[in-house]
């Protein structure tokens, strides 16, 4: 829209939606600005603390990767972190945002938790783990379902009302806490049945996470199925792309919202039942440790593929781990992983629009 | 009485650095932006102020505290708007989700806050160890005469300034927002953005300032709870959850500053509620402390349901905005 | 940096009686693309005088009334505005020369008050003196007869209501020129007359109004002169005193065209499909949408569906669908070889778990009928994806229905993955009704199904549709091309205002006939 230009201010460049989608680019575009952001944190490293960013990074791979210990601790970490990606990504699949992960996990790692404390001697273990993951699956589920019976009863804003429960699931496992403090007085739990490690998933194939490790791939590669090759998997790709589409297609829309919500809060049930059955042995207030919000990154960053979910979960672990260890090495503090993940994120986020939209300055495209 | 008094005082310490959370988000939300990087922003503010009077307070030997004060507020204030910043360029100009980058920005600010605190701690000599008395004791100092005042006064005016501020914040957002032709034009930009655009008002422009300005409010928030509640010094993580509080209460108080007043005043009673029932466990302890979260939720449930247009969020809340074919 | 803030300078024209031409404009064309909206029109309005531009819908009315507001901007052509030649960039250009639109989508936000949306992005001092905004207000109601509460929120006004602060809204910012779209499509006949006694005051007052219109009794009505479009050319005008609803449906609908569409004759008894008895449908702002139709569809006929937008066919056919929920009435489903079924009870939801054999292919290709960012097989999935076992969809089937469909309608893609939002228009249409078609219907639904594409793939969704016709299957088909429907269809029934106003035989109709019961002068406008 442009035939004469006088008087008139017109924007310095135009914005538009790439039509064309390639592969190739997304790729040049994604590496380019994670390159781009280890640049500005090696900047922002020697702007602090003067060392030499080449050192720091060899620290941070050192620290995640270094030994064999550190490596499984990695892992162990990396499982986690996709566990609760991979539980969350129907709802997001749906565009129900479940900022509720966080909660789902809690919830389902306290009734765990309780299923150790109060039978953990008392029944077989086979007994026993079934129902710990019964507990965790039934408690995250319930967890996710409140808010998702109202968001399909009432619109009642999901992405507030999953928020919140975060923090109802705090407080009820503090209150637990109370009650399982062990030793009496400390405030903590400690660990849980340490003389008769009764409900820790027990080694496999001489692995100490080997159940974790077999657990989250299984759920991962059936979330993908699920998703792509399931007859609720389209129902709920056809209610996230299109609610009326949805109708027209004779789908109940509120069936779906509910379902696919009690499945993502199960999912992160289990999510706890592994961080207190498979890693740590105990329960906080901390255990799940902000995952349920960087595993929307995770998700999201991932365009909700399970799998490339494994490689984004992977690299933010290794950040924080890599931390760790640079933090004691050059007697940093370890909350720098914070600072180089949130940098990283910051620019991946933002290379999206490059992937998306063309931008053509006025002098190059004079015609509206 | 005595009791109450402490109790109420207590109260309204808990929430002035919610209450400054909950204005800088109101702000921001009435834009159209959902940002949930308000506890980053807060940490952020915080750990600026406070490395900026400890700096001031190292550099001379007489430190002067109307100086301090005002060097601190000033970067209190730049290091939350810079938080409000990032999340504009990256939701506004690059599109990307408000989620999603809130998210990540409170990632940043968090670990922000507790990198440069631990520093500062360590710098200083050890944990609590950072002194910036003279600044601090300027953001506790209470106003002369009025809180001698018998009964009301201590309860009334034995605060710092800052508590004051939080006061006018919102007194002034509401005026805002409620009175003046830039709060309408705001408004709409939040409600529905391309009735705005076609008014001829300058969306982007708009969505920028209300976030920039907004996490300028969020960082006073950190501030507060640095120097005027823990008086100068960082713990980890001591922060707790005030953040989130902060977004709840935006919507306990329906995106109303001055309901945010009243509402921060009755979250900070809840939350230390259960240090004045006598004989409570600590175990209901732990129930109490999830009351301001249980009645948000509440909230929430009760706005969807009674659909009172007022009431609800803002329409365009967490949507871009962008005139894709003009 | 994306700031730009624009600087803003309201330079309204002045409101006193001016005389000669408000607006003229000479050899205006606009394209979209292949198509031409506008094709060298020529057109003027004087200040105090009330112009009816008339047309079907598609003839370009809206076109070229958004040109003159600052929505698209001409091809070719020149815009005079009280004499001198203008450049209307962007509405922000349209203000200060007086010119005001009133869209048929209100621009308002909801939950602020009538005068606070009057005043938005008005400049002046910080502080809003809202109660001299609505004194103002007051004073140009009173002035022009409205009936106006300033301070009542957008949400809580009926649809006339909202229509009145948008022409306040003009009036407040000194527009003298006045562009209204279809102003009475959504108004009841007491709140038309209303608005027409406003808009002859403010012509008294010296303004130029244009009012974009296809009902004829209402140009004949108000107007004093009428400019008539079809297909996007100037037809003529005349002084309404001059004309009569006849000449003037002649000069819309224009001679008959000879289309070389085939109608092929039913080969048997034709059997009853589908009846829908006296169903009535209110939307949710409880406007009555659907007024007690009746009809009768039956297999082995095309049955045609004519009427302006919006005269409830929308309605019509997602009523059987299931997609709208019905007030009263009752629609009977005749299987072959099976009892019939009263399904107006079911949903969309029961209706497909039924498997009642309903084919719909909706106005809205690509928000409602197709998911665009889906890729082929995915999309034929919407209708078949519950086929089979409990937990696996069946990509399989799809696929080859995909495949099939591809090669049967000669769509053009580069694959059954390639999201269909990416196909072009006639392309993404052929997907539509070949999975539509492909599950073997009773009663197939079309809506406008060749809106927007070319000729070529036009008679291919007409060949189509006459195959189904030969299979038996009853054809409901909405258009809006009088000449396609008298072509093709085999009877035609006629749409206004929500009502049924007839059926006739399209064997022996005339355009004229159906235009005169789709503008049905006289029954007009009940609700």
């Amino acid at each position: 829209m442009s035939n004469n230009n006088h008087g008139v201010r017109e924007p310095l460049f135009h914005i538009s939606r790439r039509q064309d989608y390639s592969l190739w680019l997304a790729v040049f575009v994604r590496l380019a600005a994670i390159l781009l952001a280890l640049v500005v944190c090696g900047v922002v490293i020697v702007a602090l603390t003067g060392l030499n960013p080449m050192e720091v990074y060899a620290g941070i791979i050192d620290g995640a990767v270094g030994s064999s210990r550190r490596l499984w601790v990695t892992i162990r970490d990396t499982l986690a972190l996709l566990l609760v990606a991979v539980a969350i990504t129907p709802a997001f699949k749906m565009r129900f945002w479940n900022i509720g992960g966080e909660g789902q996990v809690l919830i389902g790692a306290t009734a765990t938790a309780a299923v150790m404390i109060y039978l953990g001697n008392k029944v077989s273990a086979p007994v026993l783990f079934t129902l710990m993951i019964g507990a965790s699956l039934l408690a995250g589920m319930v967890w996710g379902v409140i808010p998702a019976l109202f968001k399909a009863g009432w619109n009642t804003n999901e992405t507030l009302f999953t928020l919140m429960m975060n923090y109802v699931a705090t407080q009820i496992v503090s209150f637990c806490i109370v009650f399982w403090e062990n030793p009496v007085g400390s405030n903590s739990v400690g660990i849980i049945n340490a003389s008769t490690n009764a409900g820790w998933l027990p080694p496999l194939f001489g692995l100490t996470y080997g159940w974790n490790l077999v657990i989250v791939l299984a759920i991962t590669v059936f979330i993908y199925v699920y998703l792509r090759y399931s007859k609720q998997g389209y129902e709920i790709a056809y209610v996230g792309q299109s609610v009326n589409t949805a109708r027209y297609a004779g789908i109940n829309v509120k069936t779906v919202i509910i379902r696919t919500m009690a499945i993502s809060g199960a999912l992160c049930g289990l999510a706890g039942f592994i961080l207190v059955s498979g890693a740590g042995h105990t329960i906080s207030t901390t255990l799940a440790g902000g995952r349920g919000f960087t595993a929307i990154v995770v998700a999201w960053l991932s365009k909700l593929n399970t799998f490339t979910m494994m490689i984004v979960s992977f690299l933010l672990t290794f950040m924080a781990k890599g931390a760790i260890q640079i933090a004691s090495q050059f007697s940093l503090n370890e909350n720098a992983s914070e600072i180089i993940t949130g940098i990283i994120l910051f620019f991946v986020l933002g290379c999206e629009f490059f992937i998306n939209y063309k931008v053509e300055f006025r002098h190059r495209h004079r015609e509206g | 009485m005595a009791v109450i008094i402490t109790f109420l005082q207590n109260a309204i310490r808990q929430g002035i650095c919610i209450l400054f959370g909950a204005n800088g988000e109101i702000l921001t939300e009435k834009s159209g932006n959902l940002n949930l990087g308000v506890p980053g922003m807060m940490y952020m503010g915080g750990i600026a102020g406070l490395a900026a009077a400890f700096m001031y307070e190292r550099s001379t030997q007489t430190p002067n505290p109307v100086v301090g004060f005002l060097l601190v507020l000033v970067a209190a204030l730049l290091a939350g708007g810079l938080g409000g910043l990032i999340y504009s360029v990256l939701t506004i100009s690059l599109r990307a989700n408000q989620n999603v980058s809130g998210l990540a920005l409170t990632t940043f600010g968090v670990g922000v806050g507790n990198f440069f605190g631990g520093s500062l701690s360590k710098l200083a000599g050890g944990v609590g160890q950072i002194s910036t008395a003279v600044t601090a004791n300027a953001f506790r100092a209470k106003l002369p005469l009025l809180p001698k005042i018998p009964v009301v006064g201590d309860v009334l005016f034995g605060y710092g300034l800052l508590t004051y501020l939080s006061i006018a914040v919102s007194i002034v957002l509401s005026w805002f927002l409620n009175c003046s032709r830039q709060g309408l034009c705001l408004r709409a930009v939040g409600e529905n953005p391309a009735t705005a655009d076609a008014a001829g008002i300058n969306v982007s422009l708009y969505k920028y300032l209300a976030s920039v300005i907004g996490g300028a409010i969020c960082g006073l928030g950190g501030l507060y709870f640095v120097m005027e509640y823990s008086g100068g010094t960082w713990t980890n993580n001591g922060f707790g959850d005030r953040g989130w509080l902060a977004v709840a209460l935006v919507i306990f108080a329906r995106w109303r500053p001055l309901n945010a007043i009243w509402g921060s005043l009755l979250f900070g009673a809840l939350y230390i509620l259960y240090l004045y029932i006598p004989g409570l466990g600590r175990s209901t302890q732990e129930i109490f402390k999830m009351l301001p979260y249980v009645v948000t939720i509440i909230v929430l449930i009760l706005i969807s349901l009674r659909k009172k247009k007022e009431d609800q969020p803002p329409e365009s809340l967490g949507l871009h905005y962008f005139r894709e074919d003009r | 940096m994306l700031l730009i803030l624009y600087g803003f300078e309201y330079k309204w024209g002045d409101c006193r009686v001016k005389d000669g031409n408000a607006i003229e404009l000479r050899n205006i064309s606009k394209r979209f693309g292949k198509v031409v909206a506008n094709d060298h029109i020529n057109l003027s309005v004087r200040y105090g005088e009330i112009l009816a531009i008339l047309g079907e819908n598609g003839s370009g009315k809206t076109t070229l009334m958004n040109m003159i507001s600052g929505i698209y901007f001409p091809d070719e052509g020149q815009i005079f505005v009280h004499g001198e030649e203008v450049t209307i960039r962007s509405p922000k250009d349209a203000f200060p020369l007086g010119i005001g639109m009133i869209h048929q989508h209100f621009k308002l936000v909801d939950v602020l008050t009538a005068a606070e949306n009057i005043v938005l992005g008005l400049p002046g001092p910080m502080r809003l003196d809202i109660d001299a905004v609505s004194a103002r207000i007051r004073e140009l109601a009173a002035k022009y007869g409205f009936d106006i509460d300033p301070n009542k929120k957008i949400y809580e006004m009926s649809v006339s209501q909202k229509q009145t602060v948008e022409i306040m809204k003009m009036l407040y910012r000194g527009a003298n020129i006045l562009i209204l779209d279809e102003p009475t499509a959504v108004l009841t006949p007491q709140e038309t007359e209303a608005l027409f006694a406003v808009l002859r005051n403010m012509r008294d007052a010296g303004n130029a109004i244009i009012i974009i219109t296809h009902k004829l009794n209402e140009v004949l009505e108000l107007s004093d002169r009428v400019a008539v479009l079809r297909k996007g050319k100037y037809v003529g005008s005349v002084q309404t005193a001059e004309a009569t609803v006849e000449s003037l449906t002649e000069m819309m609908v224009g001679s008959k065209v000879t289309l070389d569409i085939d109608r092929l004759e039913p080969i048997d008894e034709p059997q009853v499909r589908l009846v829908m008895k006296d169903v009535t449908c209110v939307d949710p702002e409880g406007i009555i949408t659907l007024n007690h139709a009746s009809f009768t569809a039956y297999g082995g006929e095309i049955l045609g569906i004519a009427g302006v937008a919006g005269s409830g066919q929308k309605e019509l056919l997602e009523s059987i669908a299931g997609l709208t929920p019905k007030e009263s009435g009752e629609i009977e489903y005749y299987p072959p070889n099976q009892p019939m079924q009263v399904i107006s009870k079911f949903s969309a939801v029961e209706i497909s778990r039924l498997g009642i054999k309903l084919s719909f292919v909706p106005e809205d290709r690509l928000g409602m009928g197709l998911v665009g960012a889906m890729d082929m097989t995915d999309n034929m999935m919407i209708r078949s994806y519950r086929k089979g076992g409990f937990f696996w969809a069946d990509r399989r089937a799809p696929k080859t229905l995909a495949e099939h469909i591809i090669g049967a309608l000669e769509i053009v893609t580069p694959g059954v993955s390639t999201p269909v939002g990416k196909l072009s228009g006639g392309n993404v249409q052929k997907v539509l009704v070949g999975r539509e078609i492909a599950s073997a219907p009773t009663v197939l639904m079309v809506a406008y199904p060749v809106r927007g594409l070319d000729i070529n793939s036009a008679y291919t969704i007409y060949s189509l549709l006459n195959v189904q016709k030969m299979r038996g299957v009853a054809v409901l088909y909405v258009g809006e091309d009088l000449d396609v429907l008298l072509a093709l269809c085999d009877r035609i029934l006629v749409l206004c205002g929500g009502r049924v106003t007839g059926i006739v035989d399209a064997r022996t109709a005339t355009k004229e006939q159906i235009g005169l019961m789709m503008t049905s002068s006289g029954k007009e406008g009940e609700r």
